[in-house]
């Protein structure tokens, strides 16, 4: 027997949690330690898990492990776990936004410098964990009843997250209105997926929640028809898709730096790649039925989403609305079910989710220490901390779709594809990468290089050592997608590859 | 007559009986502040009794015993174990009540409401269940109107004693019909003098007249009214202990007697029954919002549970019955749960309105974490058991096609979602006038500890290893067909 990698990725973080929550509450330092210490252990396995997949030219699904989970007539659960050329990188994703969110809320005991989590650390990062696991559950179910288990297990610690260490201002109302969006999403597609389960019975008498069984079953046209929708746009709800995206920017702002780096970076990229794995996959046929709906609402949120983060003052909400208009292209790359759109959507997931895991760790930096984050406010900052400065400006470059970052290598199939399906969606689109260079260039200006404000003279500090340890981290990826788009493109067109042979020849 | 397996089939009743007049024969000798002891005796009897039975007295096929009266299975027997299990919690959830943990009587009452539980879930004849039901009721009518000193729990037991009495009646009455029509008590010989013939009206007026029974007893809309006033004037364990073994033994009568008795008129009962579901679902998550006494709005919450596990029951199916008795057995655990924190929370504060649970996780970290287990569970989060149940009942609605009543349910999850995830806001957001939390814990006893302990990793482990607990739930289910 393989060791079962998988498994013990995914089982880690909750592992981590339960320990956490055993060890005393006064004993903070040692409950950062064995978060740290996890967190490591999960990157350095999912590194593993990615380099294996990209060293040796894998294709399919790899690193199976399948164990009958519940097996008593009429139900069949089975934990069934594998990775292939699209979720491996969101594996890795999410192992390198869980490090990095632990080293942004490491925390600080001293009273003067509010940066990170000082209260309740230990419920903190149990929580927090929590989320992580279901997260890497959900990337490596092949299971549809255990994805569905992983996702809700995602979806409510995001509630307490917010709720208990947000901002304090909305963070009671946030918290709930996206846990209400999210857990209506949730159930409408379980029950989609529970009509898969009849019905698959029904026409091959196989009872199994097994996706790569389901994907045989031979779902009629209309069944497919109807039931497509509720299932994709339930997902793609956590997706930020609009019109469902209100809950996304008010969560966003709401939540602590770290919950918003994973919230951002990870959570809504399980929302895009659950719908394209159950929705597309699954129902291929009502996908491409539907395929125009889902192409006018993502463009619809590219335009949209980019020119009302232009208009914020306040900088996470600009970053907020941001993702929305990023998570746009992903569902636009996914709506034209052809090669190049899907690949550039498999890869905008993971370059947005660095990217704008970035972006949010930069804003809580300065946030925690200048204590404001309106753009007016703010000025001067990269006399202040430029390390953190290089990091929001390359995060800046890759949202702008700049060669030689991983945003380029994202986007620019993203575009080609959608021209090939409806070029006049394309030229709609492409508007979002000028308003988004507006919008960043001038914060930047503002935020980084104005004169310093006279209320934030003097007392605003550098950021710590552990925080540039997680900008750089965060910068390295997306150079080196951009650079070297053979460390990530030839591994999701594997992905892609299957995709369309689900979808009907390639 | 007497064979082995007649002693089987009421080898746990036998015991439990040997508890009570343990308790009855030595509690007069303890001194008053020893007198508490009496739970310790009856929870470790209980989990004495499970082990015995366990080992002795497994049922093998389907028999039945003593005249017909009793059907020796699965389905009875693991309710059975699930019924004494509970009682074992909610004795140790009463040592430490002021009043009712330092009478032996009250032990007693719990184990005579336990016997008539056990009776109702293995009854295979009319006047057996009738009976079964009027033994568990009694003492409960007892038990909730206990602290004769306190106004709302003379109120309680009394209404809930009025409540009773009038809907036994026309549970009886039904019966009485039924018997008249068939000429028969014993359900299995009921149901094939009823396939011969019979207008679909007549079953009609019949199923009506004893849902109000079994309505009652789940407290299902319209027959709830009673439910909000008594769980909060009842001593908190014995709410939490009405509120979870009562309400399954109700759904355990309900599984026999419509699915024996009555599948030929399966057509007409499941429509009454999802007109049932749907309105309790509905009524008791709408008025759960505005309450702000968390024993009411659990009553509430208890109301939409009901609702809940009758979809498994609609359904009408192997998957529908698996369903409901795997439901009962996770709402069993998280209710108790809930219940046993708000005894225990309330015993130290002596307060209950949901805004006094402000700060509780800086009080005491551990119930707010069980707390919030036990919310997450109610409200069908993983990984609890209260989403697998979900789940389950849900497919089992789906597959029998009652997809509207399946989007009813999903509907009132949400609005479920809302206030419990609201009364948590409470436990870990808002903080005590003075932010002293530290200085004011919540300390719990030992009972306690155990008994919330042993029922927050039940709630997990229902929630993530559910496979033998389905496949015994299955094994129960399969006896019905």
């Amino acid at each position: 027997m393989t060791f079962p990698i998988l498994s013990v990725i995914t089982f880690l973080p909750f592992a981590a949690g339960m320990l956490m929550l055993m060890m005393p509450a006064s004993r903070k330092n040692e409950v950062r330690a064995v978060a740290l210490a996890s967190a490591v252990l999960d990157l350095l396995l999912s590194g593993w898990v990615y380099l294996q997949y990209l060293l040796n030219n894998l294709t399919g699904y790899q690193f199976i492990e399948k164990y009958s989970w519940i097996n008593v007539f009429p139900i069949n659960i089975e934990l069934h776990f594998g990775v292939d050329g699209m979720s491996a990188p969101l594996v890795l994703l999410t192992g390198i936004v869980m490090f990095t969110g632990v080293l942004i809320s490491w925390g600080d005991d001293n009273p003067h410098v509010m940066a990170g989590i000082q209260d309740r650390p230990r419920e903190f990062f149990a929580f927090l964990f929590l989320l992580a696991g279901g997260v890497f559950g959900v990337f490596v179910s092949l299971d549809l009843f255990m994805l569905f288990f992983f996702y809700e297990i995602a979806v409510f610690p995001m509630y307490l997250l917010i709720a208990i260490w947000g901002w304090a201002k909305t963070r009671e109302y946030a918290a709930m209105k996206l846990t209400l969006y999210l857990f209506v999403g949730s159930v409408v597609a379980l029950v989609g997926a529970l009509a898969m389960y009849w019905v698959q019975y029904q026409a091959t008498g196989v009872l199994s929640f097994d996706m790569l069984q389901m994907e045989k079953a031979g779902f009629s046209a209309e069944f497919q028809i109807i039931w497509f929708l509720p299932v994709f746009l339930g997902f793609a709800v956590l997706g930020g898709i609009w019109p469902f995206h209100n809950w996304s920017p008010d969560g966003h702002v709401a939540a602590p730096t770290a919950v918003s780096m994973f919230h951002a970076g990870v959570l809504m990229k399980l929302g895009a790649f659950a719908a394209l794995r159950v929705g597309v996959m699954l129902l291929p046929e009502g996908a491409k039925y539907w395929s125009w709906l889902i192409m006018a609402f993502a463009g619809i949120a590219v335009v949209y989403g980019a020119y009302i983060a232009f208009v914020q003052t306040d900088l996470k909400y600009m970053i907020g609305f941001s993702s929305v208009s990023h998570m746009g292209l992903v569902m636009l790359g996914i709506s034209t079910l052809n090669e190049t759109g899907l690949l550039g959507a498999g890869v905008q997931m993971f370059s947005h989710g660095v990217m704008t895991a970035l972006f949010f760790a930069v804003t809580g930096m300065i946030y925690d220490r200048s204590h404001t984050r309106m753009i007016p406010e703010l000025g001067g900052m990269a006399k202040i901390m430029p390390f953190a400065t290089i990091g929001f400006i390359i995060g800046g470059l890759v949202s702008m779709g700049m060669p030689g970052f991983s945003g380029f290598v994202a986007e620019f199939p993203i575009f080609m594809g959608v021209w090939q399906e409806q070029w006049l969606v394309a030229v709609i689109a492409s508007i979002s990468i000028i308003i988004t260079a507006a919008y960043i260039m001038i914060n930047i200006r503002k935020v980084f290089f104005a004169p310093i404000p006279e209320t934030l003279e003097g007392h605003v500090g550098d950021v710590t050592a552990l925080d540039k340890v997680a900008i750089v981290t965060l910068c390295l990826c997306m150079i080196a997608i951009g650079v070297f788009p053979s460390v990530m493109v030839p591994m999701v067109e594997t992905g892609v590859t299957y995709i369309m042979t689900l979808l009907g020849g390639a | 007559m007497f064979t082995t397996e007649t002693f089987a089939s009421i080898l746990p009743e036998i015991l439990i009986l040997t508890i009570g007049l343990l308790v009855l024969i030595i509690e007069p000798f303890w001194k008053d502040e020893q007198k508490r002891n009496a739970g310790w005796l009856t929870a470790g009897g209980l989990l004495i009794a499970v082990a015995i039975s366990l080992l002795f007295a497994r049922p093998g096929a389907p028999v039945e015993t003593l005249g017909g009266m009793i059907r020796f299975d699965w389905l009875g027997f693991f309710l059975k174990m699930l019924f004494m299990f509970a009682a074992a919690a909610t004795a140790l959830l009463m040592m430490d009540h002021e009043q009712a943990g330092k009478r032996g009587e009250s032990y007693l009452m719990l184990l005579a409401s336990l016997i008539g539980m056990n009776l109702m879930a293995s009854s295979a004849d009319l006047v057996m269940l009738y009976l079964s039901i009027e033994t568990a009721s009694i003492p409960l009518y007892i038990l909730s109107g206990f602290l004769v000193n306190d106004e709302r729990s003379t109120e309680a037991g009394f209404k809930y004693l009025l409540y009773g009495a009038i809907s036994s009646t026309v549970m009886l009455y039904g019966f009485s019909l039924l018997f008249g029509f068939s000429g028969a008590t014993d359900l299995y010989e009921i149901a094939a003098a009823l396939t011969s013939g019979g207008t679909p009206l007549l079953a009609f007026g019949v199923v009506t007249l004893i849902v109000v029974g079994l309505g009652f007893k789940i407290s299902a809309v319209p027959f709830h009214f009673w439910a909000p006033d008594v769980y909060q004037g009842a001593p908190t364990p014995v709410a939490g202990y009405l509120s979870t073994a009562s309400k399954a033994a109700g759904f355990a009568v309900i599984l026999r007697l419509f699915f024996i008795a009555f599948p030929e008129f399966s057509q007409s009962w499941t429509v009454i029954l999802a007109v049932f579901a749907a309105a309790s679902m509905t009524v008791g998550n709408l008025l759960a919002l505005p309450q702000t006494n968390i024993k009411r709005l659990l009553a509430y919450s208890s109301i939409s549970h009901a609702g809940y596990a009758l979809i498994g029951v609609i359904a009408f199916s192997q998957l529908g019955a698996a369903s409901v008795v795997f439901y009962l057995t996770a709402y069993i655990a998280t209710n108790l749960l809930a219940f046993g924190i708000v005894m225990a929370f309330s015993r130290i504060t002596g307060l209950e309105e949901i805004t006094d649970y402000a700060g509780l996780s800086r009080r005491n970290p551990l119930l707010g974490l069980m707390m919030l287990a036990a919310f997450l569970s109610l409200a069908g989060m993983p990984p609890f058991g209260g989403f697998v149940a979900k789940v389950f009942v849900f497919a089992a609605g789906v597959q029998a096609n009652y997809t509207w009543l399946v989007v009813v349910g999903i509907i009132n999850s949400i609005i479920g979602v809302y206030y419990y995830l609201n009364v948590l806001k409470f436990v870990y957001l808002y903080r005590l006038p003075g932010e002293d939390e530290e200085k004011r814990p919540v300390p719990l006893t030992q009972p306690y500890m155990i008994a919330l302990a042993v029922l927050a990793l039940g709630v997990i482990i229902l929630g993530t290893l559910f496979g033998p607990f389905y496949a015994w739930s299955n094994a129960g289910a399969l006896n019905l067909f």
